[in-house]
């Protein structure tokens, strides 16, 4: 076999805590390898090690044929390994172009060249349709744009070795597609792809061979084209999974929350970002707001749970106005928060597990008197959720959230939101970097939620999600609600439709245009 | 085995802010004997000697002599310190430090009426009343017009400076000399039998006073809501404004303990009976500048700042011992700036010893 990796037995230690244990990962040249496995299983740290960021305790690792030590991303960099981390991080005030030639920088001359830069940026991205602006600043561009400015700077550094750690996690259905022919494309040239993801239909789609890990442990690796979802999942999880969720009819009862005329404006460009939105949210309903990313449902969201400030229109919360409200106020009254960006606003990543596990409950009662913690209810509450809701990591209620892999830091807030047992839960992709297992189980909770008498406030971009769990679907199109559907009588076709505002409920029409 | 592994961790993060203090510390050591070297060979290694013995070159009255000398620096290291724990660089302490002392100074000298020791508590209080207005200010403009705290805390140590030169010469004035007429004696702060114990003149409650003020904000930082909000702010505005913590309000508090605790500071140095006046020169209070080199050679913990400021002073009280081998005064303070300038790098070393052991693999957790 030609083999162009050949990690042979690593094991990787944090502390006492084996984060890899003895696994064995090779990959063809040319193909397009799948890493599959729960979170926390160990694949960005396996890949870490592959890059030079960690050292491993024990094993090998051989490319080309040829035995090396890795000890930092730039020996990766010499052997043509590169990477886009999971969280990939871009400096804001930089360039496109700046940012792919950073540390990159001819510096044999002590001068910039940054005409040849840009000439061979241009046509790298012309070859593989990446259609990149280099003179862009970073910060006005999209995540998936900034994505490709990642792969692109991979391939001005000519890797041939390319390791996608979950990039299809922040992306759209459609730059997902773009996404996965962009790879073919490289390994037709002869490139070899790790592909890590949670989304089997993609291994299915993209992958040629798919090596699957549990537990920091070697399972075992497979053929894609012989090997069924449900087999590779069960081989993840270690048991079956299902993929269809069961339901009772919705109750159709009062409404929890009900958003009146909210318009906001993007304070920057001055435009309307969320126009005059009117809907309710029933009790024991789960409505889903779909929607290419970008049309205002974040926005719209973070109106209602008070990050953004709303220019006119009205909240109500059980009949209550709660549009002046603080954020506090509208937590104690009952409105679960989990964020889109979870690293930004969900965890405070220098805290411990069991620190954000009372994020917005620090200050009652049963944590603290008279101003002073109480640690020992803090721990016991952060053991009790760490149990209950799986979340696993190294050490456990004191871990440091950063150092905690993304798909349990996600666990971590839907537990700590769902636990506080609120009136209703506003979920912006709940799901987003989660292992098949860890979706069941949030799509359960949501659900009992529900079952309940609670309300839920999906926001998803996942198709399949948004038929699968609601009762309702809102779509948002430019600011505006464009369409309101029973998923049971819509299809995934009709509702793209909607999405890409080529159609219109009738409902909506006329109020759209006043 | 899991507790083990957690012990392991604190002791190394622990660990490693003790080592990078301790080589931040050993480069300014080495920079100052060059400076030695430069100046006068021949006397280079016994002035070296003298300012790494310090305070125990004098023996106990040496001692004394530090802890007087730290007392001031251990509180504007708090007040700095304990700012930065919320995301905000005070670089006020200075003008903080300078109005408590005016402060505490009018309180000595005008409010005769107050006997015994109320007096000089009364005046601390005063003390720190006034640093907590300097501090105040600046906070409420970065939480309210998101002014940055390091551009209006600048200009508040320039106006603290003028306007308390201004207050002494109208107030407190001793026109000969140019200076804060003494103040009253019920306003010094008490010995306790401690210039007995040291047989030094200059020593007071006030190093205890500062200790004591280590303790609280130690409890307050890492027991109570409050230090929890506050770190919460430090560690990620947006995170916190997510949890519906008020962050304006931490803010403007946390300015207004950090201005306290220089406030304070000033109060002690001033009320110590130790011969010290307030000058009427434009200069700003040094106590803050080193306050900014002792709360990052600490790492802005408590502890480490009590420790930072002890050896600041220790190697100070050295720098004074220096003259007996006939160097130039200038020669002491370039040294004794450049020991507290690598202070300052304490927290790059801590970077580079951090990424070294990630390197070495005897690291776990994240920072
Ligand atoms: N720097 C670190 N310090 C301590 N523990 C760590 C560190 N990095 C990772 N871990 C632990 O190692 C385990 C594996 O993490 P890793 O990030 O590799 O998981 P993953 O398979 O990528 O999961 P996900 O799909 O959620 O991203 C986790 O339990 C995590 O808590
Ligand atoms: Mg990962």
């Amino acid at each position: 076999m030609d083999y162009v990796i050949e990690m042979n037995k690593i094991t990787k230690t944090f502390g006492d805590f084996k984060a890899v244990d003895d696994v064995t990962l090779k990959v063809e040249r040319g193909e397009i390898h799948a890493l599959l496995g729960e979170n926390g299983a160990g694949k960005s740290t396996l890949m870490s090690v592959l890059f030079g960021l960690y050292t491993p305790e024990a094993g090998e690792i051989i490319i080309d044929k040829k035995k090396v030590k890795i000890n930092n991303p730039n020996d990766a960099n010499d052997l043509g390994i590169g990477m886009v981390h999971q969280h990939f991080k871009l400096v804001h005030n930089f360039t496109v172009l700046e940012s792919i030639v950073l540390g990159m920088e001819d510096t044999k001359n002590g001068f910039l060249k940054m005409d040849e830069a840009r000439k061979k940026v241009e046509k790298l991205s012309d070859r593989y349709k990446l259609k990149i602006d280099p003179d862009a600043q970073i910060s006005d561009i999209t995540v998936g744009m900034q994505q490709r400015v990642e792969i692109l700077k991979m391939l001005y550094r000519d890797n041939d070795i390319l390791i996608f750690d979950e990039p299809t996690a922040v992306l759209t259905q459609q730059e997902i597609e773009e996404l996965m022919k962009i790879m073919r494309e490289l390994t037709e040239e002869g490139k070899s792809i790790v592909f890590i993801t949670h989304k089997l239909n993609e291994i299915k789609e993209a992958a040629d061979r798919c090596t699957v890990l549990r537990k920091g442990k070697y399972i075992g690796t497979v053929d894609v084209k012989t090997t069924s979802k449900e087999q590779m999942s069960e081989m993840m999880v270690g048991r079956k999974v299902s993929f269809i969720i069961e339901k009772s009819d919705a109750k159709n009862l009062s409404p929890v929350l009900e958003v009146k005329n909210m318009t906001i404006t993007n304070k920057f460009t001055k435009k309307n970002v969320v126009k005059n939105v009117s809907f309710n949210v029933k009790k024991g309903e789960i409505l889903c707001i779909a929607g290419i990313d970008g049309n205002g449902q974040s926005e719209l969201v973070q109106g209602i749970t008070g990050l953004m400030a709303i220019n006119s229109g009205h909240i109500f919360l059980n009949g209550k106005d709660i549009t002046k409200k603080s954020i506090r106020h509208k937590c104690i009254e009952g409105i679960a928060h989990i964020p889109e960006d979870r690293q930004r606003y969900g965890l405070v990543l220098d805290y411990s597990l069991k620190e954000n596990a009372v994020l917005q409950t620090y200050y009652q009662p049963c944590f603290q008197k008279n101003g002073i913690i109480k640690f020992d209810a803090v721990r016991d509450y952060a053991k009790k959720l760490i149990s209950q809701y799986d979340i696993r990591s190294s050490q456990d209620e004191d871990s440091i959230v950063r150092g905690m892999s993304g798909g349990n830091q996600q666990k971590l807030i839907v537990a700590r939101e769902i636990d506080r047992n609120p009136e209703i839960v506003i979920a912006v992709q709940p799901t987003r970097g989660l292992d098949v297992g860890a979706i069941e189980y949030i799509h359960h909770q949501l659900l009992s939620q529900r079952e309940d008498g609670k309300a839920v406030l999906l926001v998803s971009f996942d198709l399949d999600e948004v038929m699968n769990v609601s009762d309702r679907i809102l779509v948002m199109f430019e600011g505006e609600i464009v369409g309101d559907l029973n998923p049971k009588n819509t299809t995934v076709q009709e509702l793209g439709l909607f999405m890409s505002g080529s159609k219109r409920s009738e409902s909506y029409e006329i109020k759209s245009k006043a | 085995m899991k507790s083990k592994a957690k012990l392991n961790i604190t002791n190394l993060n622990w660990g490693v802010s003790f080592l990078s203090a301790v080589m931040a510390i050993a480069i300014g050591l080495l920079f100052g004997l060059v400076i030695l070297l430069i100046s006068n060979a021949s006397e280079a290694l016994s002035g070296f000697a003298a300012i790494v013995q310090g305070g125990f070159a004098d023996g106990a009255k040496g001692i004394g002599d530090v802890l007087y000398n730290a007392t001031p620096i251990i509180m504007t290291g708090l007040s700095v310190g304990f700012a930065f724990k919320t995301g905000l660089f005070n670089i006020g302490s200075s003008g903080q430090f300078t109005m408590g002392a005016f402060a505490a100074v009018y309180v000595g000298i005008k409010w005769t009426f107050l006997s015994g020791s109320s007096h000089w508590i009364v005046a601390l209080l005063a003390a720190c009343i006034a640093g907590a207005l300097w501090g105040l200010l600046p906070g409420i403009l970065k939480a309210v017009a998101n002014v940055h705290e390091v551009i209006s805390s600048i200009m508040m140590n320039y106006i603290g400076m003028y306007f308390v030169n201004m207050l002494i010469v109208s107030n407190i004035h001793d026109k000969i000399k140019n200076q804060s007429l003494p103040v009253s004696k019920t306003a010094i702060i008490p010995k306790a039998g401690l210039d007995k114990v040291f047989g030094s003149q200059n020593i007071n409650i006030g190093i205890l006073i500062a200790v004591l003020m280590v303790v609280i904000i130690y409890f307050l930082i890492n027991k109570t809501t409050f230090g929890y909000e506050l770190k919460a702010c430090g560690y990620s505005k947006d995170a916190s404004k997510y949890a519906g913590i008020n962050a304006k309000r931490n803010i403007i508090l946390s300015m207004v303990i950090a201005g306290a605790l220089s406030g304070l500071g000033g109060g002690l140095l001033y009320l110590a009976g130790s011969g010290k006046y307030l000058q009427v020169v434009d200069i700003l209070a040094p106590q803050g500048f080193n306050g900014i080199s002792v709360a990052l050679l600490g790492m802005s913990n408590p502890i480490g700042i009590l420790f930072a400021g002890l050896f600041i002073a220790h190697i100070t009280v050295g720098g004074v011992n220096l003259q007996l081998y006939s160097f130039a005064p200038e020669v002491i303070d370039i040294i004794i700036a450049a020991i507290i300038y690598c202070g300052a790098f304490a927290l790059l070393f801590k970077n580079i010893i951090f990424k070294f052991s990630k390197r070495k693999e005897k690291e776990g957790e994240g920072i």
